[in-house]
């Protein structure tokens, strides 16, 4: 838009998954680094299964909290179709990091709809730069589906005008508080994620 | 989320404008506070709630939160609620009256609109309250302002002897931005004075108020005129100045940076002197409205030409996306949309029942029920008009299901003679509102078949308390309403009250069509608590033996989203007729072990799993 400076971060996912949770973390960083931070939820009955999404905006100085479409820098997908949705809110060098877990809705389980086989193909296909792992995987090896939401900040440390290290330690600080067991495997989480993507990035940069 | 409660006068925060308006409701010495939670107002006052030093509760609906506010005001003490835009028309009968009393301590009224309608009936434009009941209205931008504004509407009450509104939408009650707080002053209740001319709103005393309410009126007018809170933000390029209210102000700063701009804070009534010296400036004027056009058409009627709803949309939020290309053109400038990339087509996600929800039962049985008319309520029982269940034909607004359903059954022409009326209400739907409609279906000798579905929350706001939950909003324990005896009181016969597992199908099937064939009014309450809260009790999961399963899709039709299909298939039945068949797994991890799509299951394929690592996916 009008302020190159601004940074436009979109999460999405589906209710549940710790979409918001992730956009806040991100707001909290860019605070302490100094920014004006704007975040906005479009979720209209998310806790319900439907679709969520998170505006994360900050730089010098914020106005609308809404990410227009086609100027995201940073795409986050909690799950594949979810990615491909939103894909046409990235500016056309921006990243998209996607979880290649696939959540089929009820509507797709009674028939009504498919599936599509393949969101990531069908978004590279258009030409989005895509980084896609199972960060799934990745967090039941180190014991807890839910630590997916560290493995995806992790995985997009190296795309932000911060150091990836302040951003762990927002995450690790939430956790030494109030839950010290977890500090452990969030470092991991966080590490591997950022591996995964270097990894996702190298076989991206491969193939094109 | 919560640090704020304890946070220091100077210090920055990034706050919600919900949590932005509690710390200023606290700062400004409120000592009562209620509301009805009603997206998107509801976190207001669970966040209220946090500060130990305001009463605050959930009251049964919006009428009766504003009269509790009432009553504190009148005793001298800083009054507050908290409601969504359509629990503005539940309350208004209230305020309309109160707005001719005026106030003793400060009251003000949060009014939310869902802009754009991520979960509401019907989009309303709040800000014709202001016009309506001839009272300020205030209108922040971002939490910074949300707080200030609610912070000083307390004073503004005071000082213009009439409640104040501050309408916000939900861009401003669910973004996050930075806001510094400050302190608590104290404000300690005047105490109640006896004034029975004024509080007594008999017609000769309202006759006797209205000159009173008139003469406000031109004091709020001067008030507007010279509030601090109307500012215009200058800018170079003056072919295009902007006039403009709330998020939408900070929409057009994005979009159009170099725009004047006439941003409205106290923007009822309107301060139609300084907008016309604003439209002098600039070439041509742009009134930016989320919602009506309200502003226009009173410009226009003041005789300042503008543009309005003739280039932007009569609904909406007003994004940088929307204004531009609206925009552009009047300046003879083509827009050129940012290249990103393609849209891609793809199946909808619509909101859906939580896994093992106790509304799954009834639904499923609802749905198999012939020669039914279904009406319908709002909250997580809508989801039911959804697939697979397809179990509703009316949703019209909060508790009017039993109403509906009476107008339906006396209305019924020679066509619809045999088909058996339902109406399908939460329980605290039936408490806000709904009690009434039974009452009704009672008194008149309705044929009406009730399903109380009670799962011991407001569901689909997020869980929250409510008089039949046996907590307060402290979730501490309070008195809870026996609604066996409560539908007993309002004439449902005893032996026509039913009390149900709705994870028991053939006792709810059982019960349903019995009650349905029976020519009087009937209630069939379930007894099971929201999947959601605290009480919810989780059992052995589920997981379907591959080799057993038919593929018949009978769960299926639960619709349970644990519940996924692996493979499809066709039969010829020995009948030679074609079906269709669908596989099917379960999300053990996911799978509470409430056991309903095993009670459809006639191969017996469902079988217990070993419980693996319990995730929350709905
Ligand atoms: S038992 Fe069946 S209906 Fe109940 S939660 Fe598990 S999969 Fe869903
Ligand atoms: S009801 Fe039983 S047999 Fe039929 S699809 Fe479901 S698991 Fe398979």
């Amino acid at each position: 838009m009008t302020d190159k400076d601004v940074t436009n971060i979109l999460v999405v996912g589906i209710g549940g998954q710790g979409v918001m949770t992730a956009a806040e973390i991100l707001a909290q960083t860019a605070i302490v680094q100094g920014f004006d931070v704007k975040k906005t939820e479009v979720a209209g009955m998310a806790q319900r299964g439907g679709v969520v999404s998170s505006h994360v905006r900050f730089g010098p100085k914020v106005l609308s909290p809404k990410i227009v479409t086609g100027t995201a820098d940073i795409l986050v997908g909690f799950e594949a179709a979810e990615a491909m949705r939103w894909s046409d809110h990235l500016r056309p060098e921006g990243v998209a990091m996607v979880n290649t877990l696939r959540l089929e809705p009820p509507v797709v389980s009674l028939g009504l709809y498919d599936y599509p086989e393949d969101p990531i193909g069908a978004m590279r296909e258009a030409g989005v730069n895509v980084y896609a792992f199972d960060a799934g995987a990745i967090a039941l090896e180190l014991g807890d589906l839910r630590l997916v939401n560290t493995v995806m900040l992790g995985a997009i440390a190296d795309h932000l005008p911060f150091p990836a290290e302040v951003l762990e330690e927002q995450i690790v600080a939430r956790f030494r508080a109030r839950k010290p067991k977890l500090v452990t495997a969030n470092e991991q989480a966080f590490a591997r994620g950022r591996a995964a993507a270097r990894a996702a990035g190298r076989a991206e940069a491969a193939t094109a | 989320m919560n640090a704020v409660v304890q946070a220091v006068a100077e210090t920055r925060h990034l706050l919600s404008g919900n949590e932005a308006v509690a710390r200023a409701v606290w700062e400004a010495g409120v000592k009562v506070a209620a509301a009805y939670p009603g997206t998107p107002s509801t976190e207001i006052l669970e966040n209220i709630a946090l500060y130990p030093d305001v009463y605050s509760e959930w009251a049964v609906n919006e009428k009766v939160s504003i009269e509790v506010a009432i009553g504190a005001s009148i005793m001298g003490a800083r009054a507050f609620c908290a409601m969504k835009h359509v629990g503005m028309n539940v309350a208004s009968d209230a305020f309309m009256t109160q707005t001719l009393a005026g106030v003793v301590g400060g009251l003000v009224i949060v009014v939310t609109d869902d802009v754009g309608l991520s979960s509401s009936q019907n989009e309303q434009d709040s800000r014709y309250w202001g016009r309506f009941g001839h009272m300020p209205i205030l209108e922040p931008a971002d939490s910074q302002e949300a707080y200030e504004m609610v912070k000083g509407a307390f004073a503004l009450s005071e000082e213009l002897n009439s409640p104040v509104i501050v309408r916000m939408t939900t861009r401003v009650c669910h973004v996050k931005a930075m806001v510094t707080v400050g302190e608590r002053e104290t404000h300690e209740p005047a105490g109640f004075e006896k004034d029975p001319a004024r509080w007594v709103l008999t017609p000769a005393a309202a006759r006797a108020r209205i000159p009173w309410m008139f003469e406000r009126d031109g004091k709020l007018r001067e008030f507007a005129e010279a509030s601090a809170l109307n500012r215009i933000v200058e800018g170079g390029d003056r072919r295009v100045g902007f006039l403009t209210s709330g998020p939408a102000a900070m929409h057009v700063q994005e979009a159009f940076p170099d725009a004047p701009l006439f941003k409205l804070g106290f923007s009822c009534p309107a301060p139609i002197g300084r907008i016309r010296a604003f439209a002098g400036t600039v070439e041509r004027l742009v009134v930016v409205e989320e919602g009506e056009p309200l502003l226009e058409q009173e410009l226009k009627a003041a005789g300042i030409d503008c543009h309005g709803k003739d280039i932007l949309p009569r609904m909406g939020e007003m994004g940088p996306d929307v204004l531009l290309p609206a925009v552009k053109p009047l300046l003879g400038e083509p827009w050129e949309a940012p290249v990103g990339h393609r849209r891609q087509s793809l199946f909808p996600r619509p909101p859906t029942m939580c896994v093992a929800c106790p509304h799954l039962g009834p639904y499923f049985t609802l749905s198999r029920l012939r020669n039914v008319i279904i009406s319908g309520d709002i909250g997580c029982y809508t989801l039911g008009a959804g697939h697979p269940w397809n179990a509703l034909d009316t949703t019209i607004s909060m508790g009017a299901s039993m109403g509906v359903a009476l107008g339906m059954d006396k209305g019924r022409g020679a066509t619809d003679g045999k088909k058996a009326v339902v109406a399908v209400i939460g329980d605290s739907t039936f408490l806000h509102m709904g009690m009434q409609g039974l009452l009704d279906i009672t008194y008149n000798r309705g044929n009406v078949t009730v399903l109380l579905l009670d799962n011991r929350a407001v569901g689909m706001t997020g869980g929250q308390d409510h008089a039949g939950t046996g907590r307060d909003i402290h979730g501490e324990e309070a008195p809870r309403v026996d609604f066996v005896k409560l539908v007993q009181a309002l004439g449902v016969k005893p032996e026509r009250t039913h009390v149900v597992d709705p994870y028991e199908l053939p006792t709810l099937f059982k019960v349903l069509r019995q009650e349905t064939k029976i020519e009087e009014p009937s209630v069939i309450i379930t007894n099971q608590p929201c999947v959601l809260i605290d009480d919810y009790e989780k059992h052995q999961p589920y997981k379907v033996v591959d080799e057993a399963c038919t593929g018949c899709g009978n769960c299926l039709d639960v619709g349970c989203p644990a519940i996924f299909v692996t493979r499809r298939d066709k039969a010829v039945k020995p009948s030679g007729k074609e079906v269709d068949l669908a596989f099917v797994r379960i999300e053990t991890a996911a799978c509470t072990g409430c056991n309903l799509c095993v009670e459809t299951c006639a191969p017996d394929a469902i079988v217990h799993a070993a419980p693996t690592h319990s995730v929350k996916f709905q």
